[in-house]
C-alpha cells in the first residue's frame, strides 16, 4: 500500500479523469490501485488457501506413509503410490488386545456421547428457546444475560469445582456424569441460537392455529417446531461438533480409565509415546477430523447461517 | 429481536388491559408455560454451571488438597492463605504477563487474518463457496487432532517446516518451536532475542481462530449497502481510500464486539498451549497453571484461587461486553 501512495495522485480528490486522456488515465492512482489490488487479490486467496489447507494436507499424506519412509525423506509432499499404506489405519483401529491402538472403541465412546449430548441438550433447549422468543414471563431477561453469560464463561474456571466435586462423589469417570457437564456447557449456546431463529418465525401463523383452537403446545408441536426444523437441525450439529470435539473435560473425568477415552484423548494421550509410529497416530487424527469436515461440508450452508444469526447487524 | 414486547399482538393486549389479573388470565397461563419450558435448562444450568462457580469462591479460601478431598469437611476453616501464595509467587506473575501477551497478539492477528480474507472474498468468484468453506475448516476441526499435525510439522528432526528451512530457506540448524523459549536472530548485525515458542503458540491461535472472525466480518460486509461504495467510487475515490473511508467504520462495530469476544476465549484458552507445548518454554498462561496446580500437585485452593483471577478479569471484560454489544441481543 505504501508504493502505492507515493504515485501520482492527482486524481484522489478530484472527479474521475475525463474520458479522452488515455495516457494520464492509465496511470492514475485509481488503476494502479485496482490492478495491484486485483493481483494481490488472488495472491491473498492463493496463500490463505496453502495455509488453512496444508496441515489437513500433511495430515492424510503422512497417515499413508511407513515412519520409515518419512524419516528416510521427510521433505517430500506428494504421494508415491509404491509406499502407499494403509497399514496404519488397521492398527490405529484394531484393539488393544490384537495389538493395535483401539481407537474403534474411542470412536463408539466420543459417538455415544456426542449423540447423547445432543439428544438432550435439544430436549433442554428446544422448549427453552421457546419460551424466551415467545414467552412473558418473570425473570425473561434476567435468564437470557445468564445464558448469554455462560456461553462466554470459559470451560476452564469450571474445570476445578466440577473436578472436585464429581471426585467427592465418587462419579467422575463415568460417561454419564460427564454427558450432564457437556449439556450444561452445550445447552446455553443452544438456546442462544435457537431463539434467534423462533423470533424470525412470524406470530401471526401461531396466533391463526390459535384462533382455530389449537392450544400452545399443539401450536409449538405443529406450527412452530416444523418450521424451525432447519435451525434446530444446524444446532444439534454444532453440538455435535462441540461434543465429538471437546479435550479438557474428557482429559479430566476419563484419563485413568482407558476403556473411556474418547478419541480426542485417545489421539492426546498416545501422542507422547514413544513406542508408536507418528504416522500411525495421524492415521488417528485422520479418524477424528475426518467425521466433523464431513459433517461440516454436508452442512456448511445450515451451520454459517446459525453461527452469524446474532452478528449480522454489527 | 424484539419482536414481542415491542409489538404486541391484538391478543396480548387484551390480557395487558386493566382487568382481572389473577389466575387464569391469559397473560397468567403464559408466564406459568414460560416457566415451566425453562426450569429444566435453568435448573441444570444452576447446578452444572452457577453452583460451582460460586463453590469455587469458597474452595480458594480453603486449605484443600485432592488427597485428603474425600475425608474433608465441605465447608472447612476459612484463609487468604492460597491467594498469598499465589500473589507471592514469581511464577504467576510472569505467567499473567504470558498470558496478556498471547491474548493480545492473538486477538489482533487472527482478526487481522480474518479481516484480509473477508477482503479478499468480498467479491464474487468461480468457486468462492467453496473457498469460504475451506476456510472455515481450522475452526471447525478438532483441537487435539490440530495441535498434533502442527506439533509434527514443526518438528526439529522429521518435521516438514525445518526440512524447508534448512533445505531451502538456509537456516543453520533446525529450530525447536514448541520447546525453545527463545532463538537468536540476528537482524542488521544485532542479536534479538525472539520468544520462540510463545511465537510459535500466537501464530496457532491465528491459524485456529481467523476463520471466526472472517465468518462475522463477511457477513457484516455483506449488510454494507453497495450503493455507498459505488457513490464514493463515482466521486473518484481510490479503492484503499474507499475501504478506509467507507468500508472500515462500518466494520468497526463487528471488529470491536470480535476483540472483545476472541479476547475473553483466548485469555481463558487452555487446549491449544496445553497440547502443544505443555505450558513450557516460556508459554505458561494461567489456564494451564490452574491445570496443573488442579491435577499435577493437586493443590485445590490455589487452583481455584487462580481461577478466580481469570473470572474476576472475565467478568470485567463480559460487563463490557454487555454495554458496548449485547444490549439488545438479550431483550
Amino acid at each position: 500500500m505504501a508504493g502505492v501512495a507515493t504515485l501520482p495522485t492527482d486524481s484522489s480528490a478530484a472527479p474521475p479523469p475525463a474520458r479522452g486522456a488515455r495516457g494520464e488515465r492509465r496511470w492514475s492512482r485509481t488503476t494502479v490501485e485496482v490492478r495491484v489490488l486485483g493481483v494481490l487479490r488472488w495472491v491473498v486467496i492463493a496463500g490463505l488457501v496453502l495455509f488453512t489447507l496444508f496441515p489437513f494436507y500433511y495430515m492424510v499424506l503422512l497417515s499413508l506413509r511407513d515412519l520409515s519412509s518419512l524419516v528416510q525423506d521427510p521433505g517430500r509432499l506428494w504421494p508415491v503410490v509404491a509406499e502407499f499404506t494403509t497399514s496404519t489405519y488397521r492398527n490405529v483401529l484394531a484393539s488393544t488386545d490384537s495389538g493395535g491402538q483401539g481407537f474403534l472403541r474411542f470412536m463408539a465412546n466420543s459417538g455415544l456421547i456426542a449423540l447423547g449430548t445432543v439428544a438432550l441438550t435439544l430436549a433442554f433447549a428446544i422448549p427453552g428457546a421457546y419460551a424466551v422468543a415467545r414467552l412473558e414471563f418473570p425473570g425473561r431477561r434476567k435468564v437470557s444475560v445468564l445464558f448469554l453469560s455462560v456461553y462466554l464463561f470459559p470451560s476452564i474456571l469450571l474445570a476445578v469445582p466440577l473436578f472436585v466435586f464429581f471426585t467427592r462423589i465418587g462419579l467422575r469417570g463415568s460417561l454419564g456424569a460427564l454427558l450432564l457437564v457437556y449439556v450444561s456447557q452445550t445447552v446455553a449456546v443452544s438456546i442462544y441460537m435457537l431463539r434467534n431463529y423462533f423470533q424470525t418465525v412470524p406470530a401471526s401463523i401461531e396466533e391463526a392455529a390459535a384462533v382455530d383452537g389449537a392450544n400452545r403446545f399443539t401450536v409449538m408441536r405443529r406450527i412452530t417446531l416444523p418450521l424451525a426444523m432447519p435451525a434446530i437441525l444446524a444446532n444439534g450439529l454444532f453440538v455435535l461438533m462441540i461434543a465429538w470435539n471437546e479435550f479438557l473435560f474428557a482429559l479430566l473425568f476419563l484419563v485413568e480409565n482407558r476403556p473411556r477415552w474418547t478419541v480426542s484423548l485417545g489421539l492426546s494421550q498416545l501422542a507422547g509415546s514413544i513406542e508408536i509410529p507418528t504416522t500411525v497416530l495421524m492415521a488417528g487424527s485422520v479418524i477424528l477430523t475426518l467425521p466433523i469436515v464431513v459433517l461440516f461440508f454436508a452442512s456448511e450452508r445450515l451451520l454459517t447461517g446459525g453461527l452469524t444469526a446474532g452478528a449480522e447487524k454489527g | 429481536m424484539t419482536a414481542a414486547p415491542v409489538l404486541p399482538t391484538p391478543r396480548r393486549d387484551g390480557g395487558r388491559r386493566p382487568g382481572p389479573r389473577g389466575r387464569g388470565t391469559l397473560r397468567w397461563r403464559e408466564a406459568r408455560a414460560g416457566l415451566a419450558l425453562i426450569s429444566p435448562t435453568l435448573v441444570i444450568v444452576l447446578i452444572l454451571v452457577v453452583l460451582p462457580i460460586v463453590w469455587t469462591v469458597a474452595l480458594a479460601f480453603q486449605d484443600i488438597r485432592l488427597i485428603r478431598l474425600r475425608t474433608a469437611g465441605l465447608l472447612g476453616d476459612y484463609t487468604v492463605e492460597n491467594f498469598t501464595q499465589v500473589f507471592t509467587s514469581p511464577g504467576f506473575w510472569d505467567s499473567l504477563v504470558t498470558t496478556l501477551i498471547y491474548s493480545v497478539l492473538g486477538t489482533a492477528s487472527s482478526i487481522g487474518l480474518g479481516l484480509v480474507a473477508a477482503l479478499a472474498l468480498r467479491r464474487r468468484f468461480r468457486g468462492r463457496t467453496f473457498v469460504r468453506a475451506t476456510l472455515l475448516l481450522p475452526y471447525v476441526a478438532p483441537v487435539v487432532a490440530a495441535t498434533f499435525v502442527w506439533g509434527v510439522m514443526l518438528n526439529p528432526q522429521f518435521g516438514i517446516v525445518n526440512e524447508v528451512g534448512t533445505g531451502l530457506l538456509g537456516w543453520e540448524e533446525p529450530i525447536a518451536f514448541l520447546s525453545q523459549r527463545t532463538t537468536e536472530v540476528s537482524l542488521f548485525g544485532l542479536t534479538v532475542p525472539v520468544p520462540t515458542a510463545l511465537l510459535t503458540v500466537i501464530v496457532f491461535e491465528m491459524w485456529r481462530s481467523f476463520p471466526f472472525a472472517f465468518l462475522f466480518l463477511t457477513a457484516r460486509l455483506e449488510a454494507v449497502p453497495a450503493t455507498l461504495d459505488e457513490a464514493a467510487r463515482v466521486d473518484g475515490a481510490t479503492p484503499t481510500q474507499v475501504f478506509r473511508h467507507i468500508t472500515l467504520p462500518q466494520l468497526m462495530p463487528t471488529i470491536a464486539v470480535l476483540a472483545l469476544l476472541r479476547f475473553i476465549w483466548t485469555f481463558n484458552n487452555f487446549d491449544d498451549i496445553y497440547l502443544l507445548t505443555g505450558g513450557g518454554a516460556g508459554t505458561e498462561v494461567i489456564s494451564v497453571r490452574v491445570f496443573d496446580f488442579l491435577v499435577s500437585r493437586g493443590d485445590i485452593g490455589a487452583a481455584s484461587a487462580q481461577a478466580l483471577v481469570l473470572a474476576s478479569v472475565l467478568l470485567v471484560l463480559v460487563s463490557v461486553y454487555y454495554r458496548f454489544a449485547a444490549k439488545d441481543e438479550v431483550a
